[in-house]
């Protein structure tokens, strides 16, 4: 029976990647640029997720790792033309030693809950600042990448069409999905939860709490900064303002949260309500005319969903198509 | 590794104190849990009952005194490492992962063996919860759970990171009492059958009087009285510290 049911998801998975695959012959620019955007909010999603859906840690200032992920890369490719693959791991690095020195100050103090959200929007804010006055990153007048070269993909240098970064997100989203659902199955994934819903009784049962909360932030750190990456090299342009920005935090966890948290299907099904909500309402605002009634029909919209879904949207689904397969 | 150590207690409680600023909860308890046997930790509300649990069970650092566990000094260590070191602990108030299936609970616990293999663990989880009478509710999640089989659940949970020591928190309040005596049954039937040794705080004086070999009692923090239940309750500084002196 259980497989059976793991079979009806597996199926579902592979028939949504192979629409996904298929998609650009049939997309226009418009389209595709949708889809690039589903793909990466449900990729930075996914890693967010891990940090707060799995181990029960809530950061708010995951725009530091966006942030530094696209500075590392951006930077390096700028300066001494190094490709993106040697800049994704040195803004791996940098991202997990950000989070490691925030995990290791706020776990290691006991900083919990609300006021540890507190202590990673700080770090986001200040190295945003940081940025702000750092010239050889271009400061707050920002950094752009050179755009040459459009016509030819060049995958190794991230230079290309946009159906070039669309497998190029589709391929991260694809391996993040892949990842998360290891980290779910492993022993770790079990102790992650285990701390989520009740840090006492995890410690009583011999889980080393300090050091699975750490490896949390680090990979959630890490996947993140990659997000960050695609990003430089999909704008060509970063502003600390914006890269680093509270907003961007917000808007990274919003789709796992709608989508539901903790589960391996949220991120992805919040990305694409999110986006497909905010492109409707676009267009509908300006039918209408008046100024700013996206903004209010975006939020009451969000408001509804998490009133009547609290829990998020993937639960509720998978509760009424019989999706059902162990907790997630 | 045990047959060496022969007949030495399984746990040895020397001296121990704890102070809160200036409140002393625990002064100077001393007392042992024999291997294989079950022993009860009982008094009045207020006694130290649960202090003195939770210094063993490295929830608090004990203010003075010695922890002996096995022939190791488990003194101080905290809760995850006295985890490791054998002993299994109960809540008084029950934590179950909330979220998690009543199987994914215990393997929780039981992922601490055989290198974290996931389907090790399931198995070993189930075994547990058909000796608890859970089994039928392995794929429920904990949070449907009612409280009687809450308390079944952190005992599976405690008992799947295979302690060689288990510490039960008042596992019988709140149950009824044909609830309490399945509880003593599965208790009676785990320690005849694979020899666990059980130190438990319990209100519950007939479950008390059916499972223990053997009753410490505290009192202000202090032990008053230790023996077998029958001549516990027949101590005089007992009867004084429950039902008050007798005024002739």
């Amino acid at each position: 029976m259980s497989a059976l049911l793991s079979d009806r998801r597996a199926v579902l998975l592979l028939g949504l990647l192979a629409v996904l695959v298929v998609a650009p012959l049939g997309a226009g620019d418009y389209l595709l640029s949708i889809l690039i955007t589903i793909l990466l909010q449900a990729y930075l999603g996914m890693a967010w997720n891990v940090m707060m859906g799995f181990a029960g840690q809530f950061s708010l200032g995951h725009a530091l790792y966006v942030g530094l992920g696209a500075y590392a890369g951006g930077a390096l490719f700028v300066h001494f033309g190094t490709p993106p693959l040697i800049g994704a791991m040195a803004g791996m690095l940098v991202s997990a030693v950000a989070g490691t020195i925030i995990g290791a100050l706020g776990f290691r103090f006991k900083v919990m809950g609300v006021y540890f959200a507190l202590l990673t929007i700080a770090f986001a804010e200040f190295v945003r600042v940081l940025f702000d006055h750092w010239g050889w990153v271009g400061a707050s007048s920002g950094l752009f990448l050179p755009v040459s070269n459009r016509a030819t993909d060049d995958i190794w240098m991230l230079r290309g069409s946009a159906t070039m970064f669309y497998y190029v997100i589709l391929g991260m989203a694809a391996l993040g999905f892949a990842f998360s659902r290891s980290l779910l199955r492993r022993r770790i994934g079990y102790y992650w939860q285990a701390i989520r819903e009740d840090q006492e009784a995890a410690d009583a049962l011999g889980i080393d709490v300090f050091r699975l909360k750490m490896i949390a932030v680090v990979i959630s750190a890490s996947m993140t900064s990659l997000g960050g990456l695609f990003i430089a090299f999909y704008n060509n342009n970063l502003y600390p303002e914006s890269i680093f920005s509270m907003h961007r935090s917000i808007e990274l966890m919003l789709g796992t949260i709608i989508g539901g948290i903790g589960t391996l299907f949220g991120p992805i099904l919040g990305a694409v309500v999110l986006t497909a909500l905010g492109e409707i309402l676009t267009i509908a605002g300006n039918a209408i005319g008046i100024d700013g009634i996206k903004q209010i029909a975006y939020g009451v919209c969000l408001m509804a969903i998490l009133i009547l879904k609290p829990g998020g949207l993937w639960p509720w689904l998978r509760q009424r198509f019989g999706l059902e397969g162990g907790a997630r | 590794m045990t047959a060496a150590k022969g007949n030495s207690p399984l746990l040895s409680v020397e001296n121990v104190g704890k102070s809160f600023r200036g409140l002393r909860a625990v002064n100077a308890v001393t007392f042992q849990v024999p291997r294989g046997d079950i022993v009860a930790l009982i008094g009045p509300n207020g006694a130290g009952k649960t202090t003195t649990f939770n210094l063993i069970a490295g929830a608090l650092p004990p203010s003075e005194g010695r922890i002996v566990l096995d022939g190791a000094d488990i003194t101080g260590l905290d809760q995850a490492r006295i985890c490791r070191a054998g002993i299994g602990r109960t809540f008084q108030i029950v934590k179950p992962f909330a979220g998690l299936t009543v199987e994914e609970n215990v393997m929780v616990g039981a992922l601490r063996h055989d290198g974290g293999d996931v389907e090790k663990a399931r198995v070993e989880a189930n075994k547990i919860l058909r000796l608890l009478e859970l089994g039928d509710k392995a794929s429920h999640p904990a949070q449907s759970l009612t409280l009687p089989d809450r308390k079944r659940l952190e005992v599976a949970r405690a008992l799947a990171t295979r302690p060689k020591l288990l510490l039960l928190d008042e596992v019988m309040a709140g149950l009824r009492p044909v609830e309490c005596d399945r509880m003593v049954a599965i208790l009676t039937g785990l320690n005849k059958e694979t020899g666990l040794t059980i130190l438990l705080i319990e209100h519950v004086m007939r479950a008390v009087m059916a499972l223990s070999d053997h009753v410490v009692v505290l009192h202000h923090g202090e032990k008053i009285a230790e023996g077998t239940p029958a001549e516990v309750t027949s101590h005089p500084k007992v009867l004084e510290c429950y039902l008050g002196e007798e005024h002739e």
